[in-house]
């Protein structure tokens, strides 16, 4: 046994997302993830330019020196739109899918851990919204809600809290059979101990990654929203409205689709291809043993 | 009322299980451990020793409620576990604890050593002292630099040091050891007993040891019960005491002795133990059994008592002046 | 000379060396017991004689496996194929995952028989049922067409025997074959395959940890520690006489009847892993007798009366009780 191997605790170079980051694909596909989210945030510093000033002698620039990605069919600048696009993207995917997270562990773990009829409620609601495609649950929840920001967010989080929420359940049952929980009881542990330290913490992790994934597909779920107008209303850019506009200027102005399009595809590979890294990377147990 | 000689008595336990009742599955319900009495003293070591499956681990859940039983009562220095309140239990916890027999799960992989150990005062509201943690690695011959490793960076014997040290840290009156040596080499399960055996004399604890080795067993404990399919079915008084059962007659021809000079040219038992879902109506051990008669199949027999404490459930007993068949 | 003969053979990983110089012989109607703690290299000593090391990406480096004076470590995958499974039965250590869920019992082990001797499918199917029944498995002909699920342990270890025997082998290899079971079931299972060997002129290399099975159906013993060969004797010199100090020890950590409280020790530490193995004799760290050449010198093989020892200082039938 090598005190010094053994003493360490998990180095924060040994953390899922550093090892993650340490892959070809995952230094890519984080790489672009990180640019995105920090232009989006500074974008009002990185362009001289504002989403909603219109310049209709400007319109239907193409890509130029002064408009690197163009203009639409009211002159305002499309890397200021998208950059602007990407703040609504992220952060309504980001957060949605966070609350759909958390709620999802929530029920799921109640369920899991606590049986009986509580279990069987639960999980006959969420396995009735599983049965329906998330862009009809979505789509309903917009038609009671309202168009905008608030409603796609509700949306989002309400059509994945099923995935999550039977995620969980699975893991902590799995979990939940495990000796050491037992040996927890044995010690006179109480649930709130037995499901706050050692249940949720062994069942998060995938949890967590595949919630990752699923901000991709909120990402183009709120993409379809708008492109239907019912996400965030204009003059709030959205990726999803600026391709909607854009269908009707295919061949006049190609850009105006294309490149909002891009950015969403890149976005969403992106995401898919670092959640694939951080599976890689998901067994604890996977780290070296000592003699 | 404390009973002076008894610190664990149990009474008449049963647990029954009920599965299936799915969509094609009839309900079919089989009863894991049956009508099991029996009373450990202060201090002694009592084994409980029998084949897979006979109940063993669910009797062990039983005495220390981590499962309620179907039936039956188990007294823990004189108090009633079963009429204890959730947080009285909870509190009653401290003074009994288990050794696990599976030394890989019942770690959490998450948890350093350290917190493992820290976990019952944690749980119990309790002030660690410092420097409590280096003592009682120390008390199960674990170096004290191990606190900060995790469970997968030890050997199966090293973890099952910090499952005695983990059932130790409270100052348990009992602890309930299940089969603690079964995954490991016999050095290393050599090395447990010998610990489990130190700690025993220094602290003034007393065992329920669970174990299908009934040689170990008879190195071990002071009093033995054998079980078979959820029944005790012989009670002997002291590992030296010569089984009347024919069943622990046969499961001690079936422990290989290490002595090439004592040969056996015949295994003992023919059959398998029958399921446990439909059990024959006269004695479980019948269709394994040189010995059966008809009244065996129809009629089940129930322990006896033979001499002072050597009872056993068995229609035709075996002798003392008969020979061990070979 | 015997049947197989294992000399001086090594097993590598890459550029770890697995198991150093492993030697024993077996002969016809022998068994030779294979002993040692966990991961001391038994079942690698087991693949290397089935062949099979390229399924887990190791390799012979060195020494010879002699079957009936042919090398195996020089025939190609197709010449080996004619060796394994026909010549050389090998029972694994998971017997469970040895039989297919989905086809019935009799089926797999007429397949073996199909394959080897060039059976029809009829006359396969009798001898299996035949087979079966020759280990006491009762009603071998509803047996056969059963599946696994519906078999206990004990009987699916037969139904492995089985599937062993249907190639009428002359050595079978079983890797610690009753470990899971129970100790009834472990008996029989014992019993049967010794009566095989006996009966049928079979060699057997049996590898457990047990040292109870060892005594009681071996003929031979090989010792290995930390994938080395420790000592290599007959089984009554070896239990009465061990040379080694681990042989010595690992005897020791049996409890025997009317043996006194207290008086089992067992080793201290633990089997090193591959990538930690000590310099020196690889036991040095746990060996009460060892002394500073132990720590940087490999001991030599010793020859003894009807066997082999790896130490430096070789106990003698007077240290064995002092
Ligand atoms: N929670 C449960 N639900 C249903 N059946 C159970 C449950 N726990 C145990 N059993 C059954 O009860 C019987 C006894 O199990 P138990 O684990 O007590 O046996 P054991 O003697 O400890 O065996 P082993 O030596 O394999 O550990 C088994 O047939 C088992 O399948
Ligand atoms: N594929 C592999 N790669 C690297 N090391 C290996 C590999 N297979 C086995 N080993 C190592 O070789 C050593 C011997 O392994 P082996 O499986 O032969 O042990 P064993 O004696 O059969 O143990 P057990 O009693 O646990 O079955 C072990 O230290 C093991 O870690
Ligand atoms: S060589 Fe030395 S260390 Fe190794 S077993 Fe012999 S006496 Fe012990
Ligand atoms: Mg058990
Ligand atoms: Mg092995």
């Amino acid at each position: 046994m090598t005190a010094a191997a053994s003493s360490a605790r998990p180095a924060l170079r040994d953390h899922l997302v550093a090892r993650a980051f340490r892959t070809k694909t995952g230094a890519i596909a984080g790489g672009w993830l990180v640019l995105l989210a920090l232009a989006a945030i500074f974008a009002h510093v990185l362009t001289p330019y504002e989403y909603d000033v219109q310049q209709l002698s400007a319109a239907y620039s193409p890509p130029s020196l002064s408009h690197w990605l163009g203009t639409d069919e009211f002159g305002r600048d499309l890397l200021t739109r998208i950059l602007y696009g990407a703040r609504i993207s992220l952060s309504v995917s980001v957060i949605s899918i966070g609350l759909s997270v958390l709620a999802g562990m929530v029920l799921g773990a109640a369920a899991g851990y606590f049986g009986g009829r509580l279990d069987r409620m639960i999980t006959t609601v969420i396995d009735l919204s599983w049965s329906f495609p998330e862009i009809l649950v979505a789509l309903i929840l917009v038609a009671i809600i309202g168009p905008g920001v608030t409603g796609t967010m509700v949306a989002i989080t309400v059509a994945y809290l099923a995935q999550f929420a039977r995620l969980t359940r699975a893991q902590v049952m799995a979990i939940k059979s495990e000796t050491f929980i037992e040996a927890a009881s044995g010690l006179g542990a109480s649930h709130r101990h037995i499901l706050f330290r050692h249940l949720l913490p062994n069942a998060i992790t995938p949890v967590l990654v595949s919630g990752m994934l699923a901000t991709g597909d909120a990402i183009i779920l709120e993409a379809t929203l708008g492109f239907f107008g019912l996400g965030a209303q204009p003059p709030t850019p959205s990726w999803g409205a600026m391709m909607s506009s854009g269908t009707a200027l295919l061949f006049k102005a190609p850009w105006i689709i294309i490149f909002p399009g891009l950015a969403a595809a890149i976005t969403v590979v992106s995401i898919n291809l670092f959640g694939d890294a951080l599976i890689a990377g998901l067994d604890v147990r996977s780290r070296p043993r000592t003699e | 009322m404390a009973d002076a000689t008894n610190l664990l008595v149990i009474d008449r336990l049963t647990k029954r299980f009920d599965s299936g009742a799915g969509l094609f599955a009839p309900r079919r319900s089989m009863t894991a451990v049956r009508d099991v009495s029996l009373a450990v003293s202060r201090g002694s070591v009592v084994g409980v020793v029998g084949e897979s499956g006979c109940g063993k681990s669910t009797l062990a859940r039983l005495v220390l409620r981590l499962l309620e039983p179907t039936q039956g009562t188990v007294h823990f220095d004189g108090i009633d576990l079963g009429k204890l309140a959730p947080r009285d239990l909870r509190k009653a916890r401290r003074r009994m604890q288990m050794v696990f027999q599976d030394p890989y799960s019942s770690l959490d992989p998450r948890f350093t050593i350290e917190q493992v150990v820290g976990e019952p005062f944690t749980v119990q509201g309790e002030v660690l002292a410092p420097g409590r943690i280096a003592e009682l690695l120390d008390q199960v011959g674990l170096a004290g630099e191990i606190a900060r490793s995790y469970p997968h960076q030890l050997s199966g014997g090293q973890r099952q040091r910090v499952g005695v040290a983990r059932a130790l840290a409270l100052r348990p009156d009992l602890l309930v050891l299940d089969e603690p040596t079964a995954s490991l080499d016999v050095s290393i399960q050599a090395q447990i007993i010998k610990l489990l055996q130190d700690l025993k004399r220094d602290l003034g604890l007393t065992y329920l040891f669970i174990s299908h080795d009934l040689g170990l067993v008879r190195y071990f404990c002071d009093r033995i019960i054998v079980m078979y399919l959820g029944a005790v079915v012989e009670e002997l008084p002291s590992p030296s005491t010569e089984p009347r059962h024919p069943y622990t007659r046969a499961l001690l021809d079936s422990t290989f002795s290490p002595d090439p000079g004592k040969r056996r040219h015949l295994a003992s038992l023919t059959g398998e133990i029958p399921s446990a879902f439909n059990l024959p109506k006269g004695c479980a051990f019948a269709a394994r059994c040189s010995r059966a008669s008809s009244r065996c199949l129809s009629e089940r027999p129930s322990l006896t008592m033979h001499a002072s404490g050597h009872r056993a459930a068995c229609f035709h007993p075996i002798a003392d002046d008969e020979k061990e068949p070979s | 000379m015997g049947l197989l003969e294992v000399d001086r053979l090594s097993v590598g990983i890459g550029r770890l060396t697995l198991l150093e110089e492993i030697a024993f012989e077996v002969d016809r109607g022998e068994i030779l017991g294979l002993v040692g703690e966990s991961g001391s290299g038994k079942s690698l000593t087991a693949l290397a004689i089935a062949g099979l090391l390229p399924l887990i990406g190791a390799r012979v480096t060195a020494g010879a496996i002699r079957f009936d004076n042919t090398d195996l470590t020089r025939l190609d995958e197709s010449r080996l194929r004619k060796f394994r499974g026909r010549r050389i039965a090998f029972i694994t250590q998971n017997p469970m995952t040895a039989l297919d869920p989905l086809q019935p019992i009799g089926e797999q082990v007429d397949v073996v028989a199909r394959l080897h001797l060039g059976l029809t499918a009829d006359v396969a199917r009798s001898r299996t049922i035949e087979i079966l029944t020759q280990l006491r498995i009762p009603e071998a002909a509803t047996i056969y067409r059963q599946y696994p699920h519906q078999l206990s342990g004990g009987m699916k270890q037969r139904v492995v025997i089985a599937m062993a025997l249907a190639g009428e082998p002359d050595l079978i290899v079983a890797d610690e074959p009753t470990t899971a079971l129970d100790v009834t079931v472990q008996a029989q299972i014992i019993h049967l395959l010794t009566s095989l060997v006996r009966e049928r002129g079979l060699a057997l290399v049996l590898i457990t940890h047990d040292m109870g099975v060892v005594a009681q159906c071996c003929d031979r013993v090989a010792v290995l520690y930390a994938g080395r060969l420790a000592e290599q004797q007959g089984v009554n010199a070896l239990f009465a006489t061990p040379a080694h100090p681990y042989t010595h020890a690992l005897i020791d950590c049996i409890p025997k009847d009317g043996m006194a409280r207290d008086s089992l020790t067992g080793i201290a530490g633990s089997v090193p892993s591959v990538a930690h193995f000590p310099p020196g004799c690889r036991f040095h760290p746990r060996c009460i007798g060892r002394q500073s050449v132990c720590e940087t010198n490999v001991p030599g093989a010793t020859a003894l009366p009807g066997g082999v020892v790896s130490c430096h200082f070789p106990l003698n039938g007077d240290q064995r009780h002092g």
